[in-house]
């Protein structure tokens, strides 16, 4: 290990939250994925624990940085939020921590504006649901998002490409599913709105 | 103030409702019962109630019509399973959204 | 933030148990047996997948209890085969006997104890009260900060445990590391063949050269029909601690050659971070190590001079490297997630056994964290660090019983 401050040096974190059977966790690991084919040394994604049950909500955290990564503890102050169902956004944990500036990206038909938020962060949606439901991205009976939700997230943070993404699935995926999520991840991108803060 | 003060010893927990949230909204079906089938609403007497007994919930009533708490129902279905009547069904939720959120 | 690519575009992550598995395929396991347990068995799964999809040339064996697990390794290994199991709390609990006799028979079966805390009550997550209640049964322990040394300690293990006939436990968090994806480097197959030579078993079950092993062996040495002095029990055991203060050669050896052949060293008891002119030294083992680095950081930003001894090998516990590291230390902090009920945590008691008699008059301070999964930060290993500063302004006494950090 280098002796390089980790004080100055903070992660991008992301946390996410979705109900179990959504795919958050691999959206998460997804992504740090990405960062780190992208070159980005230090990446971490980790689920949190609860209720291991479909429907349960459940949340999973995402971190990137430039350095290896030292940090194990939980996310507390997420650069980025992402909802994967819209129904969790009434709790007060999603929100929770998330920094000035930030970003809060939800699964959700609505405009950023009719959410009505009044926070320091950034606001974009996208009806991932629609998307995915249009292009029969289906397992066991529920919609699965969590690919689409990804174009949502690039298109509001650009924190990693949306190259890398679909470079992940290509290699990650089962041969037969990868055309139908990089389908669901582009045309989310499309259609995310963002509302910037003022 | 810190914990000390459920003066508890060891781990343990009393039967209350809604100890793990409101669990209704971890479903993704809902029971639907079809009260013409269901035996204790055709006879008009306590009987059968096996909805009410293998419910790993406890959110089926025991009561002539049966009553169930959607609130708390998780859609595991095992009520479904177990009527002798076919007297319940599982009705997917997909396109219902619960009210005051979308 | 800056997109700065400090390395090239390409590499996988993984979780701490598809770690371990890669690094029990790479070792050309023979006989693999286990029971499923939050949270390792994941490791275990993929390991019977490469089985079952010809990635590995193993026997793979479903048992019943994890007691039977070890119970099928020490067998399988007392035969000449190179074994492996996984467990965690109370799977490790379960077979406790067995890890007696593992090391008591000199067997080199390599476990992996994917830390979780122990019930009562159920408790799923981590921390490391299960592999340090089994400190005493003669096995080697190593703890892993991340998942690359988790693939590599295993791989190292068997080296390890092949040349001093000792049975090694490789630990890792479970979840913090079991189920977090970050960067790993998989050493390559031809690389790991030339590392690890097949295995050389002292035991051999022969019929044209029949033998009993592990026979009853009484209190006193005894001669055999062949006129030699055979050990008592107390010889044996002897011998068996023996192997393991030695050990730290084997150790220290195979850390060197790892380093020389995979680019990565591990010629050390424990990771040191900064302790050349550190006067205060956080102890911590496993990842909560890692947490410890980023602690210090801040501390050095408030102007002391901090430094972390990340340990890594606790059986054999390294005292004459521990009192070498502590030698300019007047504070030293000890956090660990696990407890010896009655006394301290056990990391605590251990570095005060490795400067007993020393000149050192280092102040020791412990503090029980992180048990059952509770979230430990930075901030809050910083702030245990600056209480016991205020402390030894008042004066050097060590306290009698360890601070937690909880919310009792």
């Amino acid at each position: 290990m280098t002796k390089t401050s980790y004080v100055n040096t903070r992660s991008y974190e992301i946390r996410w939250h979705g109900r179990g059977g959504q795919g958050a966790v691999t959206a998460a690991k997804i992504v740090a994925q990405a960062a780190y084919l992208e070159g980005y040394q230090g990446v971490t994604a980790a689920p949190s624990f609860g209720a291991e049950r479909r429907g349960a909500p459940v949340s999973a955290s995402t971190r990137i940085s430039p350095q290896t990564i030292m940090v194990v503890s939980q996310v507390e102050n997420p650069n980025a939020v992402v909802v994967l169902d819209h129904t969790l956004l009434k709790y007060e944990e999603v929100t929770s921590g998330l920094v000035k500036g930030g970003w809060l990206i939800v699964n959700s038909r609505r405009h950023p504006k009719e959410l009505d938020f009044k926070g320091d962060f950034n606001v974009a949606t996208a009806d991932a649901t629609r998307v995915c439901s249009n292009l029969r991205l289906i397992v066991a009976g529920l919609t699965v998002v969590n690919t689409a939700i990804l174009g949502a997230f690039v298109r509001a943070t650009n924190v990693v490409g949306l190259a890398s993404i679909e470079k992940v699935i290509s290699e990650r995926f089962p041969n037969n599913t990868i055309d139908i999520n990089l389908a669901a991840i582009a045309q989310t991108y499309e259609i995310t709105k963002l509302e910037k803060i003022r | 103030m810190g914990t000390r003060d459920c003066q508890h010893i060891c781990s343990e927990s009393s039967p209350a409702i809604g100890e793990a949230g409101t669990t209704g909204e971890w479903r993704d079906a809902f029971p639907v019962i079809d009260q013409e089938k269901c035996l204790p609403v055709r006879q008009n007497k306590p009987s059968c109630f096996l909805c009410w007994l293998y419910c790993p919930d406890a959110v089926i009533s025991r009561t002539i019509p049966i009553r169930i708490n959607m609130q708390y129902c998780k859609g595991c279905g095992i009520c479904a399973q177990v009527c002798p009547a076919c007297a319940i069904t599982m009705v997917n939720e997909e396109e219902f959204c619960p009210s005051g959120t979308d | 933030m800056s997109r700065k690519i400090t390395r090239k575009a390409s590499g996988w992550i993984l979780d701490g148990n598809h770690a371990a598995a890669q690094g029990v395929k790479l070792s050309r396991v023979q006989v693999i047996a286990a029971y499923p347990i939050t949270p390792q068995s994941p490791v275990t799964e993929t390991l019977s997948e490469f089985v079952e999809g010809g990635k590995l040339d193993a026997e793979y064996i479903a048992v019943e209890s994890e007691h039977s697990a070890l119970a099928v390794c020490t067998s399988a290994s007392m035969v000449g085969a190179r074994t492996f199991t996984a467990t965690s709390a109370h799977g490790l609990a379960y077979m406790h006997e067995m890890l007696h006799w593992a090391a008591g028979a000199r067997l080199p079966v390599v476990l992996a104890c994917v830390n979780r805390a122990m019930g009562a009550p159920w408790n799923v997550l981590n921390d490391q009260q299960d592999s340090i209640s089994q400190r005493d049964t003669g096995w080697i322990q190593i703890y892993a900060r991340n998942n690359q040394e988790i693939i590599d300690s295993v791989i190292q293990a068997y080296k390890i445990a092949e040349s001093v006939y000792v049975p090694v436990m490789v630990c890792y968090d479970g979840y913090v590391l079991s189920h977090t994806e970050m960067p790993v480097d998989v050493p390559s197959q031809e690389n790991v063949d030339r590392f690890l030579p097949p295995y050389k078993p002292h035991t051999i079950l022969d019929p044209a050269n029949p033998k009993n092993y592990n026979l009853v062996t009484l209190a006193n040495p005894r001669v055999n029909a062949e006129g030699v002095l055979c050990h008592g029990y107390m010889e044996l055991r002897y011998l068996l601690q023996e192997a393991l203060q030695n050990s730290r050669e084997t150790i220290i050896r195979a850390g060197q050659e790892f380093g020389e052949l995979f680019g990565r060293s591990y010629a050390n008891m424990f990771w040191e971070d900064r302790l050349d002119d550190a006067d205060i030294v956080i102890v911590a083992m496993g990842s909560l190590a890692m947490e410890a680095i980023v602690a210090a950081d801040m501390l050095r930003e408030a102007g002391h001079k901090v430094g972390v001894l990340g340990l890594r090998v606790f059986r054999p516990f390294p005292k004459a490297d521990v009192l070498k590291a502590l030698k300019k230390s007047r504070l030293v902090v000890v956090f660990d997630k696990n407890i010896s009920y009655g006394l301290e945590g056990a990391t605590c008691s251990e570095i005060k056994s490795a400067l007993y008699g020393s000149p050192i008059n280092a102040v020791i301070r412990n503090f029980i964290v992180g048990l059952g999964g509770r979230d430990v930060k930075a901030r809050e290993l910083v702030a245990a660090v600056n209480k016991s500063l205020s402390s030894l302004k008042e004066g050097g006494l060590t306290q009698e019983y360890p601070e937690w950090l909880c919310a009792i």
